[in-house]
């Protein structure tokens, strides 16, 4: 259990965070620029000092006011990512490498240097100095530098923000092996919802210095205050399936979801893998009879649970086959169809706009 | 070399070169240790501290002189207690010269290594903390390489300066022949002396070349600690 309640006062600004994640876990810290993500991670890490309050990191604590403990950086064995790579200059990326597992001798190993090297691909860097890396290749390094260092949690703030997009392709898969592989705990900091939709299986909203809402993300991603936070763009539902059928000559597959089936965008899974996407509320349609002749490839039929109306619309959210699944509407349409909770009706929505992500780790809570 | 230069010459530049050399090593580590508590500490009167540090570069070096005579004569605070205790009388002696010599060139020896000092990311040092290393560790393995080409410059300019120190080594030190009579000193008994014409134009010349030679030295060694830095 990863257990935070603590205040921090800086100029202009608090934060005031407080909530408790099961550990081991990969959580996201999900939030605008200027929430206190950054804040948090370094309050975590100890590298700054909380006003009041307490940090615990599976029972233990690292940061208690009360009681006045408060231990050092370089004692808390919490390994950190920072947005620039800050790789040291004057060493190779070897050196690098041994600098954090040299100074964790005695303590439980995590992962061994081959390993890293491998699950990072940099056996080929390994004799470089920094300045020779390309920006991704850096991250890698200090992703294999907090690695190396032996550390029950692993922070990363966001890694890939320095980084063009196709540079972030390069690097997500490897953060992907490393949650997978070294089911280490980790907390990931990011704007980015697609890179959470990846990563995470625990999320923590973060608005205004406060924490929001947090719970496991397909749950989280329901929640009104997330929606605030995520703005229309962003909002609706993630859902996690089962492959069942693959397409490939199409891209695409079929997936298990609840008691539906839904056929979404994906390549590279095979059948029996988990799934996670998020079906984007703006790219639902909604019908209020069976429709025939179009194109749209997902017509689940469900029953309306709810209507909120706000400046952006109408979110409606549906009960597609014990499935919840998020459509944003106009008012005007709304009233043309007269929708309202209890009602049947049938959310629409193409291929296409739908990506899904292999997603092995089992959900929080349930068994492995 | 000694078909050239005759025993007063070699003697001086020998003299020269282990003042100069002793002074920069002893004040080396206080350099570091004022620049980084100039850089990385807030404490109170930190202004008046700094402008203290750089009191040399404005005062006449004979007024510097004076006032190491003054504590660390035999008689002055300083010198009476390192000589009951110690034995070590540092008037009119070569550490005499070198401590002279150490206290005038040391604000260009914190400049240096301060300008290198505010050139670190801390981000670097708070990655080494996240990486489990302590304080002196931290210091040790990331600053001070990365305060390397600073160091590098601050050795080479001092102890340039070193070489030529006049003002505050025949104050304090007095120009005692093969005790603290430096190239600067030897030059300027040749020019009191009668006949002393030719020794003074080699002792001259003699500063000239090392001058040169120091500063050829010093931008080559820092270009390469610099390009190993760069990558």
């Amino acid at each position: 259990m990863l257990d935070v309640r603590v205040t921090r006062r800086l100029a202009g600004f608090t934060l005031e965070a407080a909530f408790e994640a099961p550990y081991p876990a990969a959580i996201a810290v999900f939030g605008r620029s200027g929430s206190g993500k950054t804040t948090l991670l370094n309050l975590i890490a100890g590298l700054e000092r909380a006003d009041a309050g307490h940090i615990r990191v599976n029972g233990e604590a690292v940061t208690d006011t009360a009681a006045g403990i408060e231990v050092p950086v370089e004692r808390r064995r919490i390994g950190y990512v920072f947005q620039e790579p800050r790789l040291f200059p004057h060493l190779s990326v070897a050196a690098n490498l041994r600098y954090g597992e040299r100074r964790a001798r005695g303590a439980p190993r995590v992962a061994g240097f081959a390993e890293v090297v491998a699950l990072l691909g940099l056996e080929r860097l390994l004799g470089r100095q920094p300045q020779r890396l390309s920006g991704g290749e850096r991250q890698r390094v200090a992703l294999g530098r907090a690695l190396l260092s032996q550390p029950r949690l692993l922070l990363l703030d966001e890694p890939l923000a320095s980084l063009d997009v196709t540079r972030r392709e390069e690097v997500l898969p490897y953060l992907e092996a490393l949650r997978d592989r070294l089911a280490i705990p980790m907390v990931y900091v990011s704007h980015q919802f697609e890179e959470v939709l990846r990563l995470a299986t625990y999320l923590v909203v973060l608005d205004g210095g406060r924490v929001c809402t947090h719970g496991a993300v397909s749950e989280v991603s329901l929640r009104p205050e997330f929606q605030a936070v995520a703005g229309p763009e962003l909002t609706g539902a993630v859902l996690e399936g089962v492959v069942t059928a693959v397409d490939g000559a199409n891209g695409s597959a079929d997936l298990k979801v609840g008691a539906g089936t839904l056929r979404v965008s994906l390549r590279g899974a095979a059948p029996g893998a988990r799934v996670r996407l998020q079906v984007l509320a703006r790219d639902v349609i909604l019908a209020t009879q069976p429709v025939q002749g179009v194109s749209v490839r997902n017509a689940l039929p469900g029953v309306v649970l709810s209507v909120s109306c706000d400046e952006h619309g109408a979110l409606v959210t549906l009960d597609v086959g014990g499935v919840p699944v998020l459509a944003r509407i106009t008012l005007e349409a709304r009233q043309a169809l007269d929708l309202k909770a209890g009602d049947a009706a049938w959310a629409l929505f193409k291929v296409i706009s739908t990506r899904g992500h292999a997603f092995p780790m089992p959900a929080p809570g349930a068994p492995s | 070399m000694t078909g050239l230069l005759g025993p007063p010459e070699l003697e001086a530049l020998r003299l020269s070169l282990a003042v100069a050399g002793m002074s920069v090593l002893s004040s080396l580590p206080v350099a570091i240790l004022i620049a980084w508590l100039l850089t990385r500490t807030r404490f109170p009167g930190r202004t008046l501290f700094d402008a203290f540090v750089h009191l040399p570069l404005v005062l006449p070096p004979v007024a510097v002189g004076y006032v190491l005579l003054l504590l660390f004569g035999v008689r002055g605070p300083a010198g009476a207690w390192l000589d009951q205790h110690f034995g070590v009388r540092l008037a009119f002696s070569t550490q005499g010269a070198a401590l002279a010599t150490a206290v005038m060139t040391l604000p260009l020896m914190v400049r240096a290594v301060r300008l290198s000092l505010e050139g670190i990311d801390a981000g670097l040092e708070d990655a080494a903390r996240t990486l489990g290393a302590r304080p002196l560790d931290r210091f040790f393995s990331i600053t001070l390489p990365l305060m390397l080409p600073g160091i590098l410059a601050g050795l080479v300019t001092a102890f340039a300066a070193g070489l030529g120190e006049f003002g505050a080594v025949i104050t304090f030190a007095s120009n005692i022949p093969g005790v603290t009579r430096t190239l600067p000193l030897a030059l300027y008994s040749a020019m009191q002396s009668p006949g002393g014409d030719a020794l003074a134009l080699r002792l001259a010349l003699l500063s000239f070349t090392l001058g040169v030679l120091g500063l050829i030295g010093a931008e080559w060694l820092l270009r390469r600690v610099r390009r190993r830095l760069a990558g």
